[in-house]
């Protein structure tokens, strides 16, 4: 079978699990039900448990930003960032101007990175078929990648005859590597040969681009992943900053990547949008529910959420008319079907206690539905559900008309004579992630000229002195955006000693098991009617889970042995 | 070893290294190869840069450079199988960002990556049925990989992976069996890594802990691109594993300190330290001792290679090293930002480094020492590692 089926009573139904879901960062199982060649049920679950916040407990608070950020390997300096700003939160400091600028060049650079790692290397394989490349006609592949683009990237004939050779010799070499067991020439596939093959040469050229935006983190981060240039008050790379060179390097290497996302990513977007049209559509691979952001990039030294590049806001049951300001202190999450002891209610991730309850699977190896199944908890914001994500910001910028990216959003619906509510959509969620991928870029010039002017005042200073509390302090949050989304984390601090840690990430919020009401969460929500005409090949469903970038190394981080209530809140951002 | 042995022993290894050549290499698959370079816009002369890079890297005589140029090129595809445990995928991130990355790619090419979670196109039943066919197939030919430390608490139940909800223990044990090599890729597979810092509610452990099994570990959090592909090349030339340490790690890789070869290491013996994070020393470079700096407790070829293709490097970037090649470098070398002497090391059964600043002398010394204890281990590099080791001292 597919993934496995197992049929149940019923005859029309059949019950499909897909574990390992690869191309994703962590472990992930997927079961649904499927009855008359739709999805009729669904459930996440993530499969690894790896107990970070116990370990957080009674550490220096200036280790813990280096410790957090092993969550992920992907997305690293945020949790490093965030981690670091919670804990400027508590301390009551802020960072001077040069460390919030080289901050947010750095942190633009793993968004670049994420994105364009995650379109090409882990989704681009769900649109694009390598078996279509392969009988591609390279001089109509030419010619279709210049309907896209003017002047698109890596696009001529010579060039795409190479790509071809180079598979085909791949394929007849009999060891076809990560390739195997590709679902290669499934009817559901929907690009001509020619479109498959531009999105595929692109896909190589991809694991270039990647290299050169690591480098470009390492100019000031120290190395990727991992970077190792940020502490508490401040960043160290403060020689770096100084050095002219390092500024022409950041600023060639970000003109170089410029020219991929917008010659080669933002076409292969449109490109996939044209021929999946019919896909492009209200509703499919999305659910009917709320979307939620907290805002990135601090443009001020405050960190005031309506300064910040990325917007901050709340949108409920697809209402675009408005979108409301986010408070921390509706923030819960819910154990009620994940492996965790707890309440039959959601707590404010201040006030959890949570100990492993692991209550295994059925004896025919799937999940307990009705139970408990997932190592990943189920967060709701005012009691509800939400996806977060490019697709959630750009939403919300949308709304609130911030910076350019309404503007920019209705120039790409135009393009595809689409109206917004299309992009309530795989295809749509697809979109968004390049469409922010091509604003970020515009963001880390912004920072560069901002940086350069400041430096110019003869102001260098890059961090700033603080005292450790004697008294534990109250329970600080940093909330911020991560490429994938939404991240908080939540400190205590008392001395040098982090006395509660609870980090709620974007992979929890969208990877969600139910919560005690019963509410799925975002990839199981937004499974329910996807067509699945061949439960060999459930490709449908690995496009729509992977349309979320599911990074479960950072959703199933965490457990919180600490007992102590909140006492009050330190109200920040 | 004088230096009339090491010239033996170097010529039996080199003849050793084109037997085995010798079998695998052809001259239509050498033009093949350079072909190939070509297509890829590279010239023979980029690519023998490369091998020379590597041959340095690998503590290698310049005579292996042809060799380790020729091994890349070698058409016979080893099949790695890819594993991830409780881990970040930090580590395949840090293998996909592989110094010149085209010519990594070929490289790429050459081993087969049979499996890898993080790349595998097809997903679920699929997947599995393909692991079970390619240990099947490549019964004792292939290289395994693991990244990630092996959760062991209560049988392993924290992490299940495919449609069975097989423990990571379990598979581990089932792919390991059957592999020629099994390589430890970050400070995860080699020692526990993160998860396994105090308490270890998981009770993870590195791979040789976990299984009781060979393992050659490439620690690092991540490992620098440089010593996984060097591992492997290793492998790919000598059809061995390279000589190591007494914790398994390489010995050309992890031979020396950071502190051996680092940029700032003048400052530290003029007794120039930066105080405070963005003060003058900052932005003049100097030592970051003080600031914690775990670079004279390291051992790893950071100073020497950086990363990110040298762009860069912790100490280059003003932030003292963490030791993070080093077992239990969670709980041993933290915190971070202070010299080992005020830290309440948490070291089960044991008691930190006992050096203050005033003794750095002293502690130096003692540092030497459990260096050559650690590498008293019979080889050629061994012999190089000592030497440096020696000439410190001096």
């Amino acid at each position: 079978m597919m993934a496995k089926a197992v049929n149940s009573n019923n005859n029309q139904k059949s019950h499909l699990v897909i574990d390992p879901i690869t191309r994703i960062e962590g472990h992930l199982r997927i079961e649904v039900d499927v009855k008359d060649g739709k999805v009729s049920n669904a459930w996440s679950s993530g499969t690894l448990w790896r107990g970070i916040e116990p370990i957080l407990q009674g550490r220096d608070i200036r280790d813990a930003g280096l410790l957090v950020q092993r969550i992920c390997g992907v997305c690293t300096w945020v949790h490093y960032e965030a981690n670091t700003m919670s804990a400027e939160v508590a301390l009551g400091i802020r960072p001077p101007t040069n460390a919030r600028l080289i901050r947010n060049m750095i942190n633009a650079t793993q968004f670049m990175h994420d994105h364009i790692v995650h379109f090409y290397a882990l989704h681009s394989l769900d649109w694009a078929d390598v078996g279509g490349a392969l009988k591609a006609d390279p001089v109509k592949a030419s010619e279709l990648a210049h309907q896209f683009s003017q002047t698109p990237y890596n696009a001529s004939v010579d060039h795409y005859k190479e790509v071809i050779e180079k598979l085909k010799k791949f394929v007849a070499s009999g060891q076809l590597g990560p390739f195997s067991g590709a679902y290669l020439g499934n009817k559901l596939y929907k690009l001509p040969p020619e479109g498959d093959l531009i999105v595929i040469s692109h896909y190589l050229d991809a694991l270039y681009v990647q290299v050169v935006l690591a480098q470009m983190m390492a100019i000031y981060g120290a190395k990727n992943p991992h970077p190792q240039s940020l502490v508490v008050g401040g960043i160290t790379s403060v020689m770096d900053m100084l050095d002219a060179k390092r500024l022409g390097q950041y600023t060639s290497k970000l003109e170089q990547v410029g020219e991929f996302i917008q010659h080669a990513y933002l076409p292969d977007i449109d490109l996939i949008t044209h021929f999946y049209k019919d896909e492009f559509v209200e509703g499919w691979g999305c659910g009917s529910y709320n979307f939620l952001s907290y805002g990135g990039f601090p443009e001020t030294n405050d960190w005031k959420a309506e300064y910040r590049y990325l917007p901050q806001g709340v949108i409920y049951n697809r209402d675009l008319s408005k979108a409301e300001k986010v408070d921390e202190r509706h923030i819960t999450e819910s154990v009620a079907h994940s492996w965790y002891k707890g309440p039959n209610k959601g707590l404010y991730p201040g006030d959890e206690e949570t100990v492993p309850e692991y209550t295994g699977l059925n004896p025919d190896g799937t999940v307990k539905g009705e139970g408990k199944y997932s190592w990943v908890k189920a967060p709701r914001y005012k009691g509800k559900m939400m996806e977060v994500g490019p697709l959630s910001r750009l939403l919300v910028g949308y709304v609130l008309d911030h910076n350019n990216m309404r503007e920019m959003l209705e120039m790409f619906l135009q393009k595809h004579s689409a109206d917004v509510r299309q992009m309530f959509s795989t295809v749509g969620r697809t979109a968004a992630r390049a469409l922010e991928t091509a604003y970020i870029w515009y963001g880390a010039h912004r920072w560069v000229d901002d940086l350069v002017a400041n430096l110019a005042q003869g102001d260098e200073r890059t961090w700033t002195r603080f005292e450790y509390p004697e008294e534990e302090t109250n329970t600080s949050v940093a909330l911020y955006e991560a490429p994938r989304g939404s991240l908080a984390h939540f400190v205590r601090i008392k001395g040098k000693k982090v006395t509660h840690y609870q980090v709620v990430v974007p992979s929890t919020w969208n990877a969600s098991p139910r919560d005690e009401k019963g509410q799925r969460g975002a990839y199981e929500e937004s499974l329910i009617d996807l067509p699945v005409p061949d439960l060999e090949e459930p490709l449908e469903i690995l496009r729509t889970v992977h349309s979320f970038d599911p990074c479960l190394a950072c959703a199933i981080h965490v457990v919180d042995v600490d007992s102590g209530k909140v006492k009050k809140f330190k109200v920040e951002v | 070893m004088n230096s009339k042995e090491l010239g033996k022993y170097y010529k039996s290894l080199l003849k050793e290294v084109d037997e085995r050549l010798e079998k695998l290499c052809s001259r239509e698959k050498e033009e093949e190869f350079n072909k190939e370079l070509e297509r890829n816009g590279f010239t023979r002369r980029d690519f023998l840069k490369w091998a020379s890079f590597m041959t340095a890297a690998l503590m290698l005589p310049p005579a292996f450079e042809s060799r380790v140029a020729k091994a890349a090129a070698v058409k016979e595809r080893t099949p790695v199988i890819w594993l991830h445990m409780a881990e970040c995928t930090g580590c395949s991130e840090s293998f996909l960002r592989t110094r010149e990355p085209d010519i990594a790619t070929l490289i790429f090419e050459q081993i087969s990556l049979t499996y890898h979670d993080t790349l595998m196109m097809a997903s679920g039943e699929r997947v599995e049925k393909h692991l079970n066919e390619a240990i099947q197939r490549y019964k004792g030919k292939y290289i395994c990989i693991i990244e990630g430390g092996i959760p062991t608490k209560d049988g392993g139940i924290y992490l299940r992976i495919g449609t069975k909800g097989e423990t990571g223990l379990e598979r581990a044990r089932k792919v390991t069996k059957d592999a020629k090599y099994v390589l430890a890729f970050g400070t995860c597979a080699a020692f526990g890594g993160v998860q396994a810092a105090y308490p270890n509610p998981t009770g993870a452990k590195g791979v040789r802990d976990a299984l009781g099994i060979e393992v050659v570990n490439v620690p690092g959090c991540p490992p620098n691109s440089v010593n996984m592909v060097g591992t492997i090349l290793h492998i790919l030339l000598f059809n061995k594993v390279p000589p190591t340490d007494l914790l398994y790690r390489p010995l050309w890789a992890y031979g020396s300190r950071i502190h051996d070869y680092c940029e700032r290491r003048a400052h530290f013996d003029a007794g120039e330290f930066v105080e405070e994070w963005g003060d003058e020393g900052a932005k003049k470079g100097w030592c970051l001792y003080k600031m914690g700096c775990k670079g004279p407790l390291t051992y790893n070829n950071c100073s020497r290679y950086r990363f990110n293709q040298g762009t860069n490097w912790p100490i280059g970037a003003g932030h003292g090293c963490i030791g993070c090649s080093e077992p239990d470098f969670w709980d041993k070398m933290a915190p971070f930002e202070e010299p080992n002497e005020k830290a309440e090391i948490r070291i089960p059964g044991g008691k930190g480094v006992e050096a203050t600043s005033d003794e750095i002398g002293s502690f130096l010394a003692g540092a030497t020492a459990a260096a050559i204890g650690i590498h008293a281990v019979g080889s050629v590099i061994r012999a190089k590692a000592e030497k440096t080791v020696k000439k410190e001292s001096e």
